[in-house]
């Protein structure tokens, strides 16, 4: 009984758990990156005990790939270093540690799964309860295999008809932003649901679980159907459903009435309509990340870009989500296209996204971004300025060097 | 005496420590990097026991754990704050930094005013008024008495919270 977060841990406790319980729960993997490895590793060697199960740690190299000073070269080897002292066999360098735990197959309805990353949650728009920590508690579950969880009210989210032509989950999702605000969500599971997400494939749902954390969400999930069967086979969809649910809220929006929505700097919850903000001139525009680097994404973008050039005066950066996309996307002329337009295509990983590594912004420069960050200094200087906003909406910006509305565009 | 140092609303896990100074696991590196492009003078004039007093969804983004050790090693006391981030608040609790909420104080205090705090109490002596904050869960509670979410489970493993849950 209960919302589908209830469900999932009644069925891994076996017996009936509720909101505001607290619970320590043995989780399915426990993931971690570059970044957060290396403290994770750190205090793992301080509990001096063996590794859990070295097929159930995955470690990422995503964040500064391949590594760009000596100094993150040293974080690399650290977890180098434990990945082969404790035999991890899972340890991948082809893409965003999100993007691959999907891909790789990790991720089951029903299943538990941490990560040392805020957008753990995206694992949820597969029916899967998963959540971010920090370094400190995945050090603690590699050691013992469990975490602890406050088992956290839910926020149903109902989004209701089908999205118009020109709009997409981005735009799905900042609006929510936009009406909750930017802790709307803070120590709350949201589940997505109505007839928008119903229609939605697995991908697109990928975006909304993604980021409910831009909106505090602790988790979120998408109940498991035939679009998840779909994607992952009908072996590995359990039936998953809330069971007369107590939601903490529903929200409903209605996904027919929306305009593309542009996060403004320098807060996720400053949303506006596109009009409002189109014509701002833009010094960069990055397509990738792990809310929008999937190959839909850039299917929508080599749409606008054939045959036609980037501004010259944007640097436009491509950065395929995981190895797998990238080579779709090479197979598909993509790649090719995106580089005849006159963009750069980067390896996969995480780009831009978080201001270390390629593509980082100067004092003053103005960005437009598919990713789901645009706190001052993310993307480099604190001085620069970051617009969110859909792949449509990217591909269009680029092409004009402003922001621009895509749905004038052939 | 400790004084505060008062932030606004909605400072992110980025204005703590942006991304490029967070490339190390460094304590006393990531202490000087504090807040080092919102506030650049800040881990030069910070002192020990000094306590932040900030608005509401305190360390939100990214969940990377250098933002709570970077506050901890500048030689912060606590933070107090209308609200906390969820990983933040959890990640501050699991190093052992103090992270009090607390709505109150905000609009009380200024920048500099003297301050003194009683961890354990959640009790706020600031500018001669006191103030309490919010009694934090019976989990984060067995961590800070154990010091560090690693003290904890190494001594007494999970039946430390599976006792309190
Ligand atoms: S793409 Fe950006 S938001 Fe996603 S994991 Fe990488 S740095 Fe974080």
């Amino acid at each position: 009984m209960g919302t589908l977060t209830e469900e999932i841990f009644s069925r891994r406790m076996g017996r009936p758990v509720h909101a505001g319980e607290i619970v320590v729960a043995p989780v399915d993997y426990a993931m971690a990156h570059d970044v957060t490895g290396p403290l994770a590793i750190e205090a793992f060697r301080k509990l001096d005990v063996p590794l859990w199960d070295p097929e159930r740690v995955i470690m990422v190299f995503d964040h500064i790939l391949p590594a760009n000073t000596v100094a993150s070269a040293g974080l690399h080897k650290i977890v180098r270093d434990f990945a082969d002292e404790y035999g991890v066999t899972h340890v991948f360098q082809e893409g965003i540690c999100h993007q691959l735990m999907v891909e790789k197959g990790f991720i089951r309805p029903g299943g538990i799964v941490v990560g040392a990353d805020s957008h753990s949650t995206t694992y949820g728009a597969l029916g899967c309860f998963s959540a971010g920590f920090g370094s400190t508690d995945i050090a603690v579950t590699f050691a013992t295999g469990r975490t602890w969880f406050r088992i956290p009210e839910t926020i149903r989210i109902n989004l209701r008809g089908a999205l118009p032509p020109g709009i997409f989950p981005k735009d799905l999702a900042l609006k929510v932003i936009r009406m909750l605000g930017a802790e709307g969500a803070n120590y709350l599971a949201v589940e997505w649901g109505g007839e928008a997400v119903a229609a939605m494939r697995v991908d697109e749902r990928l975006t909304l679980a993604n980021l409910t954390v831009d909106f505090g969400g602790k988790a979120g999930l998408c109940e498991p159907d035939e679009q998840t069967r779909l994607y992952l086979g009908d072996a590995a969809v359990v039936d998953l459903h809330p069971v007369g649910p107590e939601y903490r809220s529903v929200i409903e929006v209605d996904a027919e009435a929306l305009q593309p929505q542009i996060a403004c700097p320098p807060a996720i919850d400053n949303v506006q309509d596109l009009s409002v903000v189109e014509g701002t001139e833009l010094d960069e525009v990055f397509v990738g990340s792990c809310a929008n680097g999937r190959i839909e994404d850039l299917a929508i973008v080599a749409d606008y870009f054939r045959g036609r050039q980037v501004s010259p005066r944007t640097r436009t950066i491509v950065v395929p989500a995981s190895k797998a996309i990238y080579m779709e996307a090479l197979a598909r002329g993509y790649i090719q296209t995106f580089m005849e337009a006159g963009a750069l295509v980067m390896n996969a990983g995480c780009g831009p996204c978080l201001g270390r590594q390629h593509g980082v912004l100067g004092p003053g420069e103005r960005a437009l971004s598919t990713s789901n960050r645009n706190y001052a200094g993310r993307m480099g200087s604190a001085q620069a300025e970051i617009y969110l906003a859909n792949p449509a909406v990217a591909a269009a910006s680029a092409l004009a060097g402003m922001i621009a509305d895509p749905r004038g565009i052939n | 005496m400790a004084r505060i140092f008062k932030f606004g609303d909605g400072i992110s896990t980025d204005a703590i420590i942006p991304g490029r100074y967070n490339v190390t696991t460094d304590p006393a590196a990531l202490g000087k990097a504090c807040f080092i492009e919102a506030r650049p003078d800040f881990s030069a004039t910070v002192q020990s026991g000094d306590v932040i007093v900030a608005g509401r969804n305190f360390g939100c983004g990214s969940s990377r754990e250098h933002a709570p050790m970077a506050i901890k090693a500048a030689g912060v006391q606590a933070v107090v704050a209308r609200s906390f981030a969820r990983i933040f608040y959890r990640n501050a609790t699991n190093i052992g930094l103090p992270v009090i909420q607390c709505d109150a104080i905000y609009d009380a205090v200024g920048d500099g005013d003297p301050v003194s705090i009683d961890i354990r109490s959640g009790g706020i002596d600031a500018n001669g008024k006191m103030f309490q904050g919010e009694t934090p869960g019976p989990v984060a509670v067995a961590i800070m008495e154990a010091g560090t979410l690693v003290d904890l489970i190494k001594t007494r493993g999970w039946a430390a919270i599976e006792e309190v849950s």
